[in-house]
């Protein structure tokens, strides 16, 4: 595999859904190319540091404000009729 | 090296149970449903937007949409998968208010593929996320992701950051399999790339860079400028 390869791979890699010949291959790659092994282990970093960095969390008092907004205008949707939206 | 392991939204039935209650006409059946999905549509819409009051307004036109339009919802697919694409249509649209100069699609600023070729291949710091404070984390993160084409970051946040599989982000963006599969690719290595400026391994052994708070508190994350490195 050449690295051209391995980077188009690298997704369905890192996703888990590679079929098998093409992962052996990609991890044989892997062991002896050292700049593609940094690519593919900082992009996996880059993916768990943004899935677990709790970025735009919904603060408890602004999330029980908006719910209840939402709510007082759906009600009002329903007394208005269907063509109020 | 393992593979990502995605977050997991709710069961499918107990999601199609409050549905129907709520077609029917039970309200504190689509509270429950806001209650299910009220975070993860404001983190898609301020993912989207950048602007928190922006991100306000999408999560409640977005449910009050839903709500309307309920009884039009077809079943065969999940409620989550089609709430996401009208919040993403919301989100796009107030970023389309805010900069009526320009068209904003998820088409806009498709790159070519070589822009999305590593060229910083340094390696990080084990742990990089721990040299910075949470709330330092988090302006980095906000900051460069920020970068990214709206078209990018959305697929992005979709599929890495909320845990739709590649069919329901392709779904909820109307955007084929394949158009999603080459995105999250390109969102993929062009975060990896920007944010290897604040935690690649440095030679003095901590791993902090000397300039950084200075950085993060400009908000100038600088892009396309990396030492060349061969990626090939």
């Amino acid at each position: 595999m050449k690295c051209s390869e391995f980077l188009t791979e690298l997704t369905s890699y890192l996703d888990g859904v590679l079929d098998e010949k093409t992962k052996v291959e990609l991890e044989n790659h892997l062991s002896w190319c050292h700049n593609c092994y940094v690519v593919c282990d900082t992009t996996k970093k880059t993916i768990e540091i943004y899935r677990d960095s709790q970025l735009y969390e919904l603060p408890d008092d602004l999330r029980s404000r908006l719910r209840s907004a939402i709510m007082t205008k759906c009600q009002q949707h329903k007394k208005r009729g269907p063509q109020s939206v | 090296m393992e593979a990502i392991q995605n977050k997991v939204v709710g069961p499918v039935s107990e999601e199609l149970t409050l549905v129907q209650a709520a077609k029917r006409g039970d309200d504190s059946a689509f509270e429950e449903l806001v209650r299910r999905y009220d975070r993860n549509v404001f983190r898609i819409a301020q993912h989207i937007t950048q602007n928190r009051e922006d991100a306000e307004d999408v999560v409640q036109e977005a449910f009050l949409k839903a709500y309307s339009n309920l009884a039009q919802f077809q079943e065969q697919s999940k409620f989550y998968t089609w709430l996401v694409r009208i919040a993403v249509n919301e989100a796009l649209m107030k970023l389309r208010r805010r900069k009526p100069e320009r068209t904003v699609s998820l088409d806009e600023d498709i790159q070519t593929e070589d822009d999305s070729l590593p060229r910083e291949i340094a390696d990080w710091s084990p742990n990089p996320e721990q040299q910075y404070t949470q709330s330092e984390l988090r302006e980095i993160l906000s900051k460069t992701i920020q970068g990214l084409p709206p078209g990018f970051r959305t697929v992005f946040v979709l599929r890495d950051v909320e845990g739709l599989s590649t069919e329901e982000t392709a779904a909820a963006l109307e955007l084929s399999v394949p158009a999603v599969k080459s995105r999250l690719l390109r969102a993929r290595l062009q975060l990896r790339e920007r944010l290897g400026r604040y935690f690649q391994r440095r030679e003095n052994g901590n791993g902090k860079s000397g300039d950084k708070s200075s950085d993060v508190n400009t908000g100038d994350v600088k892009t396309g400028d990396a030492p060349s490195g061969d990626g090939n």
